[in-house]
Order: structure tokens, then sequence, then C-alpha cells
């Protein structure tokens, strides 16, 4: 597959790349440019992060789970191209400096460039911006008064360029599929192109975001052959809320997710902002976090109890079913070959959502337990109750006999105790090492009782209080 | 003066725009090969067959090496020559290196590895405390105890007796670079290697060995570190010596560096401990006596843990003067990695211990744990420091064995060494006999106190604990008192190399390595400092085995005591040249020549600093020069657990405040307050990083940081998406960290304290504080284990809510 990308303003061509090439290999190993770093290889420590802009303004991604073709038409700027040409340093690197936020040093170009893009973008939630940075000496606090420094100075007109960086005409060129000699690559412009590729190749690997897929390649040492990258299908990328529908096109990534369920679930747009971090959010997307099947995928149980809808394509042939179906068992999905998750949508409602995620640390960590609930109150009585739980058994899944009990009760602490007991009829969860069955089930009962004081205005979780 | 300056980083600049160059970021000659172990995925076996066939011909393979194949003795153990590079037939933990893959490049050695058919004959492992004590398996030949008084007796006349038991995990250092060397063969057989090493000298020591020429056959060179914390003391030599050999083997430059999953499963952790305790006091909590058993699983070699568990036993006393202690040390040996060093070396187990024994004295009198804290605190320092330091500087030479591994911690001190330094009758003493002459923590706690107004704020939160909702919060204080000093008495000494050249610029070198920390910084503010010129003439460059020798590991907290001293003393030598050369030619006195503000005075005269050393140089005097240092007034036997084995101690105290979730056991840091003891700082800006990383590297430690291993001895949190070291929103919102208005009793590098390991152990603060919001939920002590996960909090409430 041949590319175009600007790396730090230049423009690269590079003919038949691998498509599992990462950028971070290709930028280390290829180009000698060694100052964006290997810390994990997995997207979880944002050494390696850069910035990529497009048409949808610059975001940080994880250049260890980037591959090479996800970047055809876009721009991309490692450390290397943050200062100035002429050596000015950018604000966040002089506030860096200024204020000891850098010792080993060795996740700093990460931190770098996260900081450069928030600071563009004019993002001052540093504590969100930098979820997915981990730093081992500093403890953290010398990097926050960096930023909250840097904040207060204007972006530098060298970095204004970015926003008009990326390449429209070559995006909307693209390549199409040759005959490399690594390996089979696609990259449809669209749904319809994907589905008559898709049908065509069924034993493809689709590639949104490569957050789960990257580490098949960069751990599991898979060789992928043929795959197609959907980063093309700009179709797929709409969020459509409609008076009576949300719908929701699979390639939506989640930071799009996360700002649009802001002002219809905001308790989902919380848990979102906790789902990976920003460098994974700005890759994944809602379908393949739905796609992969998961247990322990945030989306599915919130989307669940929403009654999502899933709609699924193969060729011309579209098919819709309730999100919770399309979960078979552990590992197994209702999908045939070929077909792919086009969009899901629920209906718009009242939100009574309320998306709790447990894991041993707030930010950037798979959930233990999640447990999404939403129960409709009338007039004291529980109306209705759609309640799912990731991290709970082999898929996403509805807790049928908790919602049974809850059904037409009175909205009161006997019913919510109960409906607790029902919770053994619903699940019997494994222990591993994230969390012992006993707390799995045991604190999926206690969120039970978490939506019913936080619906009786009572302080319910540890981010409410300050010293 | 350059020193007690808050300069930033030597390397912040290059840090900030990635021109900062760590081992796998320098240029490579092009025929570089790169390299890979293959694992054991058994953790207790005899490799019964081993089929490498398809790993040699998988594409980019250069060559394939079992253990047989290599030409000498390869050991990387820093201690009991008990670690073979590659496993000899037996396997001792899943993740140990079986084979060694070299091939064109990093990915396709990694592929390669991976198609080895091995069949190893599994032998049930030895994992949990009980399975080793049940079987003895241990170092050494039984438990080491040390004993001050009768502690059994003591305990029996106390009206209040409380035992209990304190599990806390171990720790994966996560530096975020990686393991990592590169070896490039020279001529005539000789080697040098580029290594990620806090220990630059043993990498030499264990490479010279395993590729059979002396040590002057190899130069190791470090110049910085992505981070070490411990885990690059002894862990780096694996990946030195494979890259050595393969480069013998080859004539080709050979790189390695361990993906991050390989390097979790494969190198050592921090000691998780188990300690027992019982402990009786009076009334108002004054103990009187304690007895300790401190268990802890070193893994499958002995790598660094009779030191570590010295060390936690050595601490076990932390800040308190306990008048009858016993402490009982189980050094178990298991089929699992081989625990290492880790910032802190067993003392934060030691403290932990201790401070939980104070935390549940204080529960079961209902007193105010600072309160019953400050009851036992060693009595505060005189103004002069009492049986300290003063006599000779340079005792008479030890007899030292020849043993083979001088220049590490893991070595052990051969002979008991007599009784130890007399002392006055009145003196009070460490359990291990050490007068206490310099403890700060009076002064440090109150000022604390006052500053963050723990009493106002313990009673707010007593108060809103009385409320008795679903979210509860807890205050807690903690102090620690370190000792400052490599154990092993004869590691306590360093080297400098100074060049000034004749244009006034000044190169030098010691032989402490540079992770973060900001050794170097400070190190070149003591030499801008001696000659009176601003910092930007000085450069330290990579630390070198052939510039200074014999060096110890950069750990113990010691880097800027020794090598700041080493450093001191080569400028000194080279000024005071200057100063009699310029002195000889002005007919003054060589003691009258100042060297300040860039300038040279001598007679009247005033000199730019180069024009001085051009002077010098015309005058043919040597501008070279190095420095030695060792630390004086040490003498430990520690079989016997006797003796003055630091300097000094440092010390801090910190409170914290949290929130818990009583319904799922989830739980924030909300405040934490610090004031630390680092002397007279040598950079003030430096040194509150250190304070401010460790303190949150510590919470993280007793918190977030859960090592998982399965029932078959195999690691399950092996990356970052299973291990949690804190994130940036883990940091409490308030967060003031002050230093401690003091200097060093002791005559150190400009009356400063070391602090690199200190800090680490205020973290305990936050787990205690955890501890006394679970205790508002019931009666029961909450005897919490570390790390408090959400679950293990939770589990904690259950038992102080309902005794399950």
């Amino acid at each position: 597959m041949d590319i175009t990308f600007l790396l730090n303003g230049e423009t690269v061509t590079l003919p038949d790349v691998p498509p599992t090439r990462t950028l971070l290999d290709w930028l280390r190993e290829d180009r000698r440019m060694t100052g964006t770093k290997e810390g994990c290889n997995e997207g979880d420590c944002g050494a390696c992060s850069v910035m990529v802009s497009d048409a949808d303004g610059a975001r940080a991604l994880n250049a260890c789970i980037l591959f090479l073709p996800q970047l055809h038409g876009k721009a991309v700027r490692t450390v290397e191209g943050i200062a100035a040409p002429d050596g000015t340093l950018h604000p966040v690197q002089q506030a860096m400096i200024d204020h000891h936020g850098s010792q080993c040093g060795f996740c700093t170009p990460g931190f770098i460039v996260t900081m450069a893009t928030a600071h563009l973008n004019g993002a001052r939630d540093h504590d969100v911006q930098l979820a997915g940075n981990l730093c081992r000496c500093t403890g953290y606090a010398p990097i926050i008064r960096a930023a909250e420094a840097a904040a207060e100075q204007p972006v530098p007109e060298w970095m204004q360029h970015e926003k008009s960086f990326f390449l429209p005409e070559i995006s909307s060129g693209g390549a199409g599929g040759r005959q490399p000699p690594v390996a089979q690559s696609f990259r449809p412009r669209n749904a319809d192109d994907l589905a008559a590729l898709y049908t065509a190749w069924s034993g493809a690997t689709l590639i949104a975001g490569a957050t789960d897929v990257g580490l098949w390649v960069t751990k599991q040492l898979r060789e992928l052959d043929p795959v197609i990258f959907l980063g093309g299908c700009d179709d797929l990328k709409h969020i459509e809320i409609a008076d009576e529908t949300v719908h929701i096109g699979a390639m939506v990534d989640m930071n799009a997710m996360g700002a649009a369920m802001e002002r219809l679930h905001t308790s989902y747009a919380a848990m979102i902002r906790r789902y990976g971090s920003v460098q994974v959010r700005g890759a994944a997307t809602v379908g393949g976090n739905i796609a992969n099947g998961s247990p322990i995928g945030d989306n599915p149980p919130a989307l669940i109890a929403l009654g999502a809808t899933l709609h699924l394509r193969k060729g011309d042939t579209r098919r819709d079913v309730p999100l919770e179906d399309f979960f078979v068992e552990y590992g197994k999905q209702d999908r045939q070959p070929g077909e792919f998750v086009e969009a899901v949508s629920f209906r718009r409602q009242p939100d009574r959502l309320k998306c709790y995620k447990l894991s041993k640390r707030f930010d950037q960590d798979i959930s233990a337990v999640c447990g999404c609930f939403d129960i409709k109150v009338e007039n004291g009585t529980v109306a209705g109750a759609r309640i799912a739980f990731g991290g709970m058994a082999g898929i996403p899944k509805r807790a049928a006999h908790v919602e049974a009990t809850l059904t037409g009760q009175r909205w009161t602490p006997d019913t919510i105790a109960a409906a607790q007991a029902a919770f053994d009829a619903d699940f019997a969860p494994l222990s591993d090492m994230r969390a012992s069955a006993r707390y799995r089930l045991e604190t999926a009962r206690a969120l039970l009782a978490r939506y019913f004081a936080e619906d009786m205005g009572e302080t319910v979780s540890v981010r409410e209080v300050s010293a | 003066m350059s020193v007690a300056k808050p300069l930033p980083h030597d390397s912040a600049r290059l840090h900030v725009t990635g021109a900062a160059r760590y081992v796998d970021d320098i240029p490579v000659p092009a025929d570089c090969l790169h390299l890979c172990f293959g694992l054991s995925e058994i953790a207790r076996g005899t490799v019964a067959e081993m089929d490498l066939s398809a790993v040699r011909a998988a594409p980019g393979v250069v060559a394939v090496l079992a253990a047989q194949d290599l030409p000498f003795e390869t050991d990387v153990s820093p201690s009991a020559h008990d670690e073979p590079l590659l496993a000899d037939g037996t396997v001792h933990y899943a993740g140990q290196p079986l084979f060694l893959v070299v091939a064109q490049s990093h990915l396709a050695a990694r592929r390669a590895a991976r198609l080895v058919r091995v069949e190893i004959e599994a032998q049930e492992p030895i994992l949990t405390i009980e399975e080793a004590l049940a079987a003895n398996s241990r170092f050494e030949d039984g438990p080491r105890i040390w004993q001050k008084g009768d502690a059994r007796a003591a305990i029996s006349a106390t009206p209040h007796v409380i035992e209990g038991t304190i599990e806390m995990g171990g720790q994966e250092h996560f530096y975020l670079e990686g393991q990592a060397a590169l070896a490039l063969p020279q001529d005539n057989g000789d080697m040098v290697v580029l290594s990620s090493t806090q220990h630059p000298t043993e990498v030499q020591h264990k490479v010279a060995e395993a590729i059979g020429v002396p040590m002057h056959g190899v130069r190791v060179e470090t110049r910085r570190m992505g981070g070490g914390f411990g885990g690059k003391e002894s862990q780096g030599n694996a990946l030195a010596v494979a890259c050595a050999v393969a480069a013998r083997a080859t004539g080709r430059a050979c790189k390695m560096r361990y993906d991050r999953d390989d390097d979790m499963v494969i190198t050592g952790k921090r000691h998780d401990f188990r300690i027992t305790y019982r402990a009786g006091f009076d009334d108002e909590g004054r103990i009187k006596g304690v007895e300790f058993v401190q268990y802890t699983r070193c893994g499958w070699s002995q790598d660094l843990s009779l030191p570590v568990a010295d060390r936690a036993m050595l601490h076990a006393d932390n800040a308190y003067l306990l008048p009858a202690c016993r402490i009982e040390s189980h050094r178990l040996r298991t089929n699992m990695q081989s625990a290492t060093a880790f910032r802190g070396f067993g003392g934060p187990q030691g403290v932990l211990g201790i401070e939980r024994v104070l935390d549940h004295v204080a529960h079961h009198l209902g007193r105010d744990p600072v309160a019953v804290r400050v009851l036992n605190y060693y009595a505060e320092a005189h103004a002069e420091a009492a049986g300290a330091s003063g006599g000779d500087i340079f005792p008479q030479e030890e007899a030292v064995d020849s043993a083979p591994d001088l220049a590490s911690r893991g070595a052990v001190a051969a002979e008991p060494r007599g009784d130890g330094p007399r002392l006055p009758e009145t003196a009070q003493t460490t359990p291990y006999g050490m007068e206490v002459a310099d403890f700060e923590l009076h002064g440090i706690t109150r000022e604390l106190l006052r500053r963050c107004d723990y009493a106002g704020r313990r009673a707010s939160v007593q108060e809103w604990n009385a409320r008795g909702g679903v979210i509860r919060r807890g205050i807690a204080f903690s102090p620690v008192k370190f000792g400052i000093s490599f154990t092993l008495t004869h590691l306590n000494q360093a080297g400098a190399l100074v060049h000034v050249y004749q244009d006034g610029s000044v190169h030098l070198n010691h032989g402490g390595t540079e992770m973060g920390q900001g050794l170097h910084q400070k190190v070149a503010q003591v030499a801008a400092s001696r000659f009176g010129v601003d910092i930007s003439r000085i450069r330290i460059t990579a630390t070198d085995t052939g510039k200074v020798p014999n060096t110890s590991a950069t750990a113990a907290s010691s880097g800027s005591d020794l090598n700041g001293m080493a450093v001191r003393a080569a400028c000194d030598t080279i000024r005071d040249r200057i100063a009699v050369f310029l002195a000889e030619r002005h007919q003054a006195d060589p003691h009258s020549v100042i060297f300040a503000d860039e300038r040279v005075q001598v007679g009247g005269e005033s000199y730019d600093f180069a024009e001085a050393v051009g002077l010098a140089y015309m005058g043919r005097v040597s501008l070279s020069a190095t420095g030695f240092y060792r630390t004086p007034g040490l003498e430990w036997d520690r079989v016997r657990g006797h003796g003055r084995p630091f300097f000094y101690f440092a010390h801090g105290a910190a409170v914290s405040e949290v929130a818990v979730d009583t319904l799922t056991g989830e739980h924030r840091l909300l405040r934490v307050d610090i004031l630390h003891d680092c002397g007279q700082s040598l950079n003030p800006a430096i040194d509150i990083g250190q304070i401010e990383g460790g303190f949150v590297q510590g919470a993280g430690w007793l918190t977030s940081e859960e090592l998982v291993w399965d029932d078959k001895g195999v690691l399950r949190t092996h990356a970052p998406s299973t291990y949690k070291i804190p994130a940036c929103s883990d940091r409490p919102d308030i967060f003031n960290v002050t230093l401690w208005d003091g200097q060093n009793r002791e005559d150190t590098i400009y009356r400063s304290k070391a602090v690199g390991e200190p800090p680490l152990m205020l973290g305990v603060s936050a787990f205690l504080a955890i501890g006394d919001a679970i205790a508002s939920c019931g009666s029961a002590y909450p005897a919490l284990d570390a790390p408090a996960t959400p679950e293990r909090v939770w589990a904690a409430i259950q038992r102080v809510r309902h005794g399950v």
C-alpha cells in the first residue's frame, strides 16, 4: 500500500508499506528519529505519543499501536517537531524545564506531545488530557504545574499551522488495494466499498482504531493478512442525534462519543473519560469496542442499559439486533463472515442512566466490574429497569432477574435489598487478576445501592469530596 | 555559589526536545544484531527436550545459543553465583531465560524465540510462604535473629498486649525505559558495553567473566537511564552479558532490549513481606517490648535478598525507641522472579511493620495515633552530635577477602567485627545497638502538624464520619527515619576524575549513574562551587568504568553523598594547585587566593577563571585530578546485628487525608502535606522532586500496584494494562512539600542529606489514612493489608462491620 503523510511538515511518501508496520518502529528504526520512545508497546504508557492532525483537528495518539496506513493523508508531529525550527522552545517545553517536570526524561517526549496537543486545542482539564501518560519519577505534580503555566501562554505561531496541516486532496484520493509483497491490504472509502470488499475477503481483519488489533501485532506477533483499514470510511463517522433516536456510526471514535454523551447521558460521558486515555479514545471506535466482543468493554453495558440496537451489514443486506443479543457467549458474537457493524442506535430518553466502573486505578484501567443502570421511577414505583454489566460474565450481560425483582415495586430500600438478592440468579463471575468472584458479585449488588443512594441525593463518589 | 540553587536538571532541555539519548537511541553499526531470550513458561522443573531447529530456521536469525554453547562460566548474579545466564537444565521460575536468539532485527528475534519446542518435566513449584517454610526452602541456614533486651519478658510485664499480621505486596519498578544493553566488540578481544545500569562496575565484572578477559578488557558506559529505582542495580547484568557473549561470537555489535512484558516477566521486583507482631505497652501507649517475625519471598536466586532483608530488620524500629525488641527474619526461596533492590531496599517493609504496630496500639487505646507515636519517638538530638564521626577519617585498612563480587551489595560481610563503637551508658540505641544522635522528628512533627492543621482537620474528619454516609474520610500521619550508608561497609567509597581545560571549561566524571535523580546536576553544582564558577562551565559525561574504576552501585540514596565528596576532593586538588601557582607568582599566601564569581583573586590581582587556568597551563601545572572518598565511622556486624551501619539518619513526615467509598472500597487521596529533612539541600528543586515522586511511588506500592501470580507461579500482571502504577489523577489535589530547615549534623557534602529513598516511606501515611477511614465503620481494628486495592479495602470494611 502506498501512503502519503506529513512528518513534522515534510511530505513523506512510502510505497508498499507493510500494513502492520507501526509508526513507532518506522520512526525509530527507519527514520532514526528516536525522540519518540517505546515504553510498553501496547498503548498504556504514552511514551510514544505523537500528534496526528486531519480535518477533525489535532489529537494525541500512541505511535506504538498506530499502523502506518492509518496515517494516510494526515499530518504527524513528533517531539522533534514541537519546538520552532530555530530551536525556540514551545511553551510546554519551557514550562517543563522551569517547573522541573522531567527527571529521568524517558516519558517526557510523550508528555510534551500530549501537552502540546492539549495546548493547541485549548484543553485545560490536565488530569484528563494526561491520564494516558505514565511517569514513574515525578509524582506528576511538577508536570501539572508546567501544564497550568503553559496554558497561560498563547499557541506559538509555528503550531498555528497545525490546524490546516492535513492533506484533504490526498485524504479524498486514497490508495486502493494493490498487490504488495508483504500482505494484502485495503482502504475502502465508504461503507459501500467496505461492504463489497468484506464480502469478497471475509477472512480479512478489519482495523478501525487498532487499539485492540495493535496488540495482536505488537504482543502476540500475529501476521495479519489481508487487512482492511476502515479509517477512510467517513460515512461511518457520524453521530446523528434526532428527535427520537441517537444513531452512532461504527467509526465514531470514543472522544467524539464522549462529547456527544455529555449532552445526553452525563454519567456515561463521565465513564468514557476513564475509558483508556485521550490517546486511546482518539483512536478507538464505538464499533470496534462492540465488534471485538470483549466481556470487559465499557460501551456495551451502557448501550445495553439504554436499549441499543446494533445495525449489521453484509454486502447490501442489513439487519438489526438488540445489542445484548449480539453477544452470544465468550468469544462468540452473532456476526456472519463478511458482516460488519455499521452503527448502533438507541432511543432518545430521559437521562436515568448511571454508569459505574470499578477498577484498581481510577484512570485508564480495565474494569473489574462495570455496572450500568437505567431505572425509571414513576410516582415512587419502578416503571422499568434495564441493568447491564461488564466483567460479570463471559459477555456483557443484562441482569434480568434483578430487573424483574425491581419492576413494579416501590422505590424503597426494601426493594433494593430484595433486588440485591437476585444478583445470584443473574451472575456467577470469575476470579482473575483484577478481582475475585466474591468482590465482583458483592460490589455489583452494592452498585445498585449506590444508584438508589445517588437518586436520593447522597454523596456516593470519592470524587465529590475534597479536603 | 552554585550549591543550594534550584537549578534545572542538566538534561532538561534534551528531555523536552526528545534529544536525550538512552541506550536504544544510540546509533549502531549497520550490521548490528538484536537479541531476545526464549523463556520458560513453567515455574519449576527440568528441561527434558529443547528443539531449537525452528528457531534457527526462522527468518533473520543469525545464531541461537543455549547454556551449553556459552564459552565461559556465564553467571549474572550479583551475589552467590547462582544465576546462570541461560537455564542449565533446571528451571526455577516462569520467565527464566532458556536460550538466546541473535537476529537481524528486534522483531525477528522476538518472533523466532516463540518457535521453540520445549518439553519441561514440571515439578510442584514452591510459591507461598507456607510452602517455603514447609520445605525449609530458604537462603542462609535459618532465620536471622537480632535482639535487644528480653522482649518476651518486657511484653509480659505490660498491661496491654496486641498481636497481628500484615501482608504487604511486592512492587514492579516500571522504569519507563525497559532494560537495555549494547555491546560493541573491539580489537584484541576487548568489549565496550553501553548499558542501562545503576552499576557499571558490576556489568564490567560480569561481562569480563563471561567473555574470559580481565576487567581491563571491558569498558562500560552509562550516560543515563530512563528510571532505575533499584531495578537496574543487578537486573541489567543478563542483557549486557548476553550482548557481549553474542558480540564475541559474531564479531558484530549486539543490542538487547526487553519488550515490556518480557521485562516484567523476567526481572525481579520489590520483596513482598508478611510481618507478624506482638507488642506490649502501658496505658498511654508507650511500647515496652515488641517481637517481629518477618517473612519474605526472595524468589529463585539470592540476588540482593540478604541485605534487603537485613535493611527491613534495620528499619523495624523506624522512629521509635524500642526498649526491648526481637526481630526474626526468614529469607525464603521460591520459584518466582528473584526479588531485588527497589528504592528503600527492605526499609519500607520494616517501616510499615512498626507503623502498623503503632497504629494498632493507638486504636486499641483509643488515643490519637500521632500522640502515641511522639510518645515513642527517640529523644531529640542534642546540639552536638554525640558518638559521631570525629576520630580518624582514614581508619586502618580492613582486610577483605577476594570474593569475586566485592562490588555488589549481594556480597556478604565476612566476619563479625567486634562490638562496635562504645556508647555512653545513657545513650538511646536502635535495636542493633547504634546510638541515635541526630533525631530530628520532634521538631519536624510539631511544625508539620501546625502547618497542615492536623488537629482541626482530624476533628472535621471525625465529624464527617459521625454522619455515617457512604463516603468516609481518613487522616493519618507517618514519620520516617532512614539509615544512610550501604550496610556492606566497604561499598561506602567513591571516586571522581576532573579535568580543567585550557579554556576554563571543566569536564568531570564520577562513579555515580544518572537515572533521573539529578545526581549529575547536584555534583556539577558542587564542582562549580569549588571553582567559584558558573554551572555552564561544568560538563559531566557518561559514567565510564575507564574513567572512574571500582565504583559502587548508584544505590542506597548514596549517590550525591559519596560522589559529591569525591568530586569535591578532585576539584580542591586542582584548585589548590592553581592557588599555589598563582600565589607564588604574586608572592601571596596560597590560602588567600579566592575562587569566586567566575574570578580568581590573588594578591590584589583579579583574573577571569579561564585566564587563571591558562596561566596555570602555561606554568605547567597539572589540571587533571582524581578524587576519592570513604564514609568515616562505620562499623557493622550483620550476623549479630550490632554496630554502626549508618553514617546518619534522614528524616521526614507526612500527613495524608483520603476519602473511602464504603460500598465498593474505592478511595482517593485528597491532600498530602510533607516536611522532609534534606539537611542543607544541594538543590531544593531536585530534592522536592525526589520527595514528590518518592511519595507517589510509595503510595502506589501500598494502594493500586498489585502483583498477581497464578497457582502455577505465572505472573498474571506483566504489562501496564494489568499492573497499575499511579496515573496523573492519583496524585493528591493538594500536595504541599516543604524542606525542613536544617543541616546534617555529620560532615557530609555541604551538610546535605541523602534524599533518594526516604520519602518513599512517607506513602505509608496514605495507607494508614485509608485504614483510619475504614475504622470509622465499626469497632474492630481494620488490619488492612497492602496493597489497599478497592477489593482489600472493601474486605476490611466487611471485617470491621460484620467481623467477616
